[in-house]
């Protein structure tokens, strides 16, 4: 249980700087996701957390307390890796009880705790297994138990999901959420992919070449994206950019205008704002994806119902949307 | 699934491995049969005759307190050459490991003793330690101590045991630092997060999984040690003094060559051809179950 402050926070390799500073005030027992494209330092910033990596300016507290200076295992906190970095020549319990042993808990104890996570994670026929006798989902489960038995203060996960299948992340994703939930441990966890961004987070970072652009609940930052880039890389299929001069409503300040691919409607040539012909459109059962490429050159893409008509490719059509549902972003990509 | 070619017949196959075949023949069993043969007999002084002494060449050696004082020899060398070098390779290469900046010039330093000859190795060292001229023995003598391994058995030993490390330090370094380098960093960090130390990390993670590395350099190293040390030993000490250097290797060349006495020459041959033997059993026992984790 612990509370996790970044003030500040910038890290340089050498002479380049790649985080340019993140302030975030984390609560006691919140799940955080930090997301955002590769590269843009995700990583690192969880590393610095992690104290793996170092700081290079600004602070990392943990409730309350300076860790800038702190090793790894003096920071009470557990991570869970890509790779899931089991040790291949233990045992799963071994693994699991490899942090416990070091911090001299009593042997009964260290049973009772490695029975329980192993209970909890359903590992019980595994723990005389070794790692490469595992799937990789068993070993995902494995770096989670390994990660609880210490009942750290934070967790930290670095693209936990990323090595398994579509299916098995998305059971996975469900039991961290639910495990998170049960501990009431303080949650920090990378990825890059949305979708697990939105569904486990209480807040989320958008991360973009090392700075947050945006941070806030996911549907918060859905429905009000801070910046054009949050509004393109969340959301998919992303937000339709047009450029605010093409439609005639530019006054200086607002250079672009997204609009998300279902708040516009397709209605017939003439009704809507702006004209255009079906590119091609994908039915994926639930719903329609129909791509429109505009008479100016653009190419949108329009979300609707799966059971709506679809016009055949090639049709003219035009684009409708409520004004309401216009963003309206400055040079900088800001909105404004 | 393993993709094999299948040659139909034998004389295809015969003939492609008839030049390792041949080789083997000359340089191998030729010789090694021409030592069983020999230790068989005892020739006159003159080399005129040989007269059969079935196993007496044997029985000899092996109530030869000399001989058997060879074996020991010979066990305390490969025992300290192969923990020296083994030992100053893995401290260098756990150094290399962590470096990130000009770790590529320091490897190629560590690399060049490699690139020398065992008996220049061994001149060179007896430069260093030479009882009247030699540099590091002048440093000692400063100190107060009195270098002089022509005389004294363990210096002696000392002096032949660190010649001959030295030249293998860069082979054992190379696949230690290659070893490491195959441990994931995520593992080693994520025993840093689980609180280990160092130390504690080396111990219960790096070292279990460079055992394979480890292993395979023992043999390795064992097997130099018994057999390619002739050069460093016959520069430096010849074998003395008082025999104390004299490893079965040796004690083949100067018992045969020096001493003239073939037919026991050749029965400590056989005897060294079955140690081979059985060291070489042992490897490939070993690179079967290579991976044991
Ligand atoms: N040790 C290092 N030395 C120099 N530059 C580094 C180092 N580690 C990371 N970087 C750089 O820092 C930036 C951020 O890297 P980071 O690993 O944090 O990205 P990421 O957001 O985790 O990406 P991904 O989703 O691909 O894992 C990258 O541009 C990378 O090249
Ligand atoms: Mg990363």
């Amino acid at each position: 249980m612990a509370t996790l402050t970044l003030e500040n926070v910038k890290k340089t390799f050498g002479k380049t700087e790649v985080i340019h500073g993140v302030d975030i005030d984390v609560a006691d027992g919140e799940f955080i996701v930090i997301v955002g494209p590769s590269g843009c330092g995700k990583s690192t910033l969880l590393r610095m957390v992690a104290g793996l990596e170092s700081v290079s300016e600004g602070e990392v507290r943990i409730n309350g307390a300076r860790v800038n200076e702190k090793e790894p295992m003096e920071r009470d906190i557990a991570m869970v890796f890509q790779n899931y970095a089991l040790y291949p020549h233990m045992s799963v319990f071994d693994n699991m009880a490899y942090g416990l042993k070091i911090a001299k808990t009593p042997k009964p104890e260290i049973a009772e705790r490695v029975a329980q996570a192993a209970k909890m994670l359903q590992l019980e026929p595994y723990l005389q297994r070794r790692p490469r006798e595992l799937s990789g989902g068993q070993r995902q489960r494995v770096a989670m138990g390994r990660a609880i038995v210490r009942k750290p203060a934070v967790f930290l996960f670095d693209e936990p999901l990323s090595n398994l299948d579509a299916k098995l992340r998305v059971q996975m994703r469900l039991e961290i959420k639910q495990l998170q939930r049960e501990l009431g441990v303080t949650a920090l966890y990378v990825t890059h992919d949305q979708v697990e961004a939105m569904t486990l987070a209480d807040r989320m970072i958008v991360m973009n070449g090392g700075r947050a652009d945006q941070i806030g609940a996911p549907l918060e930052v859905y429905a009000n994206p801070a910046t054009d880039f949050v509004a393109g890389f969340i959301g998919s299929p992303p937000t339709n950019f047009l450029e605010a001069s093409s439609l005639g409503i530019a006054d200086g300040q607002q250079s672009r205008i997204g609009i998300r691919p279902e708040h516009m409607i397709l209605t017939a040539r003439g009704a809507g704002r702006l004209d255009g012909h079906v590119l091609y459109t994908e039915a994926l059962g639930a719903e329609t994806l129909v791509h429109v490429r505009s008479s100016a050159g653009d190419t949108l893409t329009i979300r609707q119902d799966g059971a709506a008509p679809t016009p055949p490719e090639g049709t003219d059509i035009s684009v409708a949307w409520d004004e309401t549902q216009q963003m309206f972003f400055d040079a900088e990509g800001r909105r404004s | 699934m393993e993709k094999r070619v299948k040659f139909k017949g034998i004389l295809l196959p015969l003939l492609l491995v008839l030049p390792q075949l041949l080789v083997t023949a000359v340089f191998f069993f030729y010789p090694a049969g021409q030592a069983i043969w020999q230790s068989l007999f005892i020739p006159d002084p003159f080399g005129l005759s040989m007269r059969y002494v079935g196993l007496g060449n044997f029985e000899f050696l092996l109530s030869d307190p000399y001989y058997r004082a060879s074996f020991v020899t010979t066990a305390v060398f490969s025992l300290l050459v192969t923990l020296v070098s083994m030992g100053v390779a893995l401290y260098l290469a756990v150094l290399a490991d962590r470096l990130i900046k000009g770790s590529g010039t320091y490897r190629t330093l560590l690399i060049w003793p490699y690139a020398v000859a065992p008996a220049v190795a061994g001149v060179l060292w007896l430069f260093m330690f030479n009882t009247r001229v030699g540099v590091v023995t002048w440093y000692l003598g400063l100190l107060g101590y009195d270098w002089n391994h022509v005389l004294n058995e363990s210096e002696a030993m000392g002096l032949v045991v660190i010649a001959s490390a030295w030249g293998r330090i860069s082979y054992n370094f190379l696949f230690f630092l290659a070893g490491l380098q195959a441990i994931p960093r995520s593992v080693i960090e994520a025993a840093a997060i689980d609180g280990a130390h160092f130390w504690t990390r080396f111990r219960t993670i790096v070292f279990p999984l460079l055992s394979p590395t480890t292993f395979f350099l023992l043999v390795v190293n064992i097997v130099y040690a018994f057999f390619e040390t002739f050069g460093v030993i016959h520069t430096i000490t010849s074998g003395g003094p008082q025999q104390a250097t004299t490893t079965l290797v040796y004690k083949v060349f100067a018992d045969g060559f020096v001493g003239q006495d073939l037919g026991s020459s050749a029965a400590q041959s056989v005897i060294l051809l079955v140690v081979v033997g059985a060291l070489t059993i042992v490897q490939f026992k070993f690179i079967e179950r290579r991976v044991h984790y």
